[in-house]
C-alpha cells in the first residue's frame, strides 16, 4: 500500500487514539461500559488497522510476534494468579476481599488485576491470530515446494 | 429504557428497532443470495454494526463494544484472510436446500414455542430479577463499591466464568497457533521429507523451478 496516502494519513492519525481509547476502556471499566475483553479487542484492532495499511512486516517489527506470543498465556496466569494469591491468604478461590486491608480496596484491586489479565490475553491472542492468518503466505514457498516434490516423484 | 423520545408522535425507539431490524433482515437475505464471498464477509461485517446498533438500544453497551470490535472488526479481517488463503467464490451446493429448510423451520418453531413460557421482556416479576441480581445490584455498591455492576458481576461475582472464558480464549489461540503454524514449525518439518540429493539441487534451482 505504497501509494494510499489518504489512508496511510489517517491511519497515523487514528491508531495513537485508537490505543488510547482501549487502555481507557481497561482501566475505566469499573466506571463506565467496557473491561478487559473489549480492551483487549480494540487493542489488537489498532495494532489490525496498522498492519492493513502499513504492511504485516513493518507491524511484525513494532510489535514483535514473538513477544506477542508470550503474553498470550500471561494474562491467563495473571488472572489464575490472583486467585491463587487469594487462596494463600486464606479465603476461597478469586475472593478479592482479603487481597488488602479493606475488602473494597481488595475488591478493587482484584478486579483491576483480573481484567488486566483478561485484557492482556484477548489482545495478544486477537494479534497472533491476525499474524497467523495474514502470514500464512509466507509459508507458500514451502507448499509449492511439497507439490514439487510430488510431481518429480510421479515423473520418475 | 422507560421513556422513550417521540418525533412526530413516532415512538423513536421503536423507529430505530425497526429500522435496525430491517437492514439486519436485508443483509442476511444478501449473505445468503450472494455466492463472491468477499461481499459475504462485508456483509457479515455490516450485520456485526447493526447488531451492536440494537444492543446500544438494549442499554448493553458493553456487548456492544464487544460485537463492533470483534464482529465487525477483527473477524472480517480474519475472514477475509482465509479468502485470501482460500477461494473468493463459494461453491454452488450439489443437493436441494428443502432438508435443511424443513430443519430450520422445525427448530426455529420448536424455540419459538419455547419462548411463549418465558417471561416479558424487561418483567420486573421474572424470576432472574428477583433471585441474586437484587443482591449482586446492591452488593456492587456495598460490598465492591464498583459503578459498572457489569464489571463487578463478571470480574467478582462470577470471577470463576470469567476465568473460564479467558481460558477458552487461551487454548482457542494455542489451538490456532498449532493448526495454521508459525514459521519455525514448518522450518522444524522440513528435514521429515527425504529429498535425494540430486533432485534437491533441481528443486532449489530457481530457473528451473519457476519453469516447472
Amino acid at each position: 500500500m505504497k501509494h494510499h496516502l489518504i489512508l496511510r494519513v489517517a491511519t497515523k492519525l487514528l491508531v495513537p487514539p485508537i490505543l488510547l481509547f482501549a487502555l481507557y476502556v481497561q482501566f475505566h471499566g469499573d466506571f463506565g461500559p467496557g473491561g478487559g475483553f473489549q480492551a483487549g479487542v480494540i487493542f489488537a484492532a489498532a495494532i489490525v488497522l496498522y498492519a492493513l495499511v502499513f504492511g504485516l512486516e513493518t507491524a511484525r517489527q513494532a510489535i514483535s510476534p514473538n513477544v506477542v506470543r508470550f503474553l498470550v498465556p500471561i494474562g491467563f496466569l495473571l488472572y489464575a494468579s490472583v486467585g491463587i494469591a487469594s487462596l494463600f491468604l486464606g479465603a476461597n478461590f478469586l475472593d478479592y476481599n482479603v487481597l488488602r486491608h479493606d475488602p473494597i480496596h481488595g475488591q478493587h484491586l482484584g478486579i483491576l488485576l483480573v481484567e488486566l489479565g483478561v485484557g492482556i490475553t484477548v489482545a495478544a491472542t486477537m494479534v497472533t491470530l491476525f499474524y497467523h492468518f495474514a502470514g500464512r503466505d509466507k509459508n507458500a514457498p514451502d507448499m509449492t515446494g511439497d507439490s514439487d516434490h510430488i510431481d518429480q516423484g510421479e515423473g520418475s | 429504557m422507560t421513556e422513550s423520545a417521540t418525533l412526530f408522535g413516532i415512538n423513536m425507539e421503536i423507529a430505530v428497532n425497526l429500522l435496525l431490524f430491517s437492514f439486519l433482515a436485508i443483509t442476511a437475505f444478501g449473505i445468503m443470495r450472494l455466492r463472491n464471498l468477499f461481499a459475504v464477509v462485508m456483509l457479515s461485517g455490516a450485520y456485526s454494526l447493526l447488531s451492536a446498533g440494537m444492543f446500544v438500544v438494549l442499554d448493553a453497551v458493553d456487548v456492544a463494544f464487544t460485537e463492533a470490535a470483534v464482529g465487525a472488526g477483527i473477524s472480517t479481517v480474519l475472514m477475509l484472510g482465509t479468502i485470501a488463503l482460500t477461494s473468493g467464490q463459494e461453491k454452488r451446493p450439489t443437493h436441494t436446500a428443502l432438508l435443511p429448510l424443513v430443519v430450520v423451520l422445525i427448530t426455529g418453531s420448536v424455540l419459538v414455542y419455547g419462548t411463549m413460557d418465558m417471561p416479558r421482556f424487561g418483567d420486573p416479576d421474572a424470576p432472574a430479577s428477583t433471585y441474586l441480581a437484587p443482591d449482586f445490584i446492591e452488593g456492587s455498591e456495598t460490598q465492591i463499591d464498583v459503578p459498572n455492576i457489569v464489571t463487578s458481576v463478571l470480574a467478582s461475582y462470577r470471577g470463576f466464568d470469567t476465568l473460564g472464558e479467558t481460558g477458552v480464549i487461551f487454548t482457542a489461540g494455542i489451538a490456532v497457533m498449532l493448526l495454521l503454524g508459525g514459521k519455525g514449525a514448518m522450518r522444524r518439518r522440513r528435514p521429515l521429507k527425504p529429498v535425494p540429493p540430486e533432485e534437491a539441487e533441481n528443486k532449489y534451482d530457481p530457473n528451473n523451478g519457476g519453469n516447472a
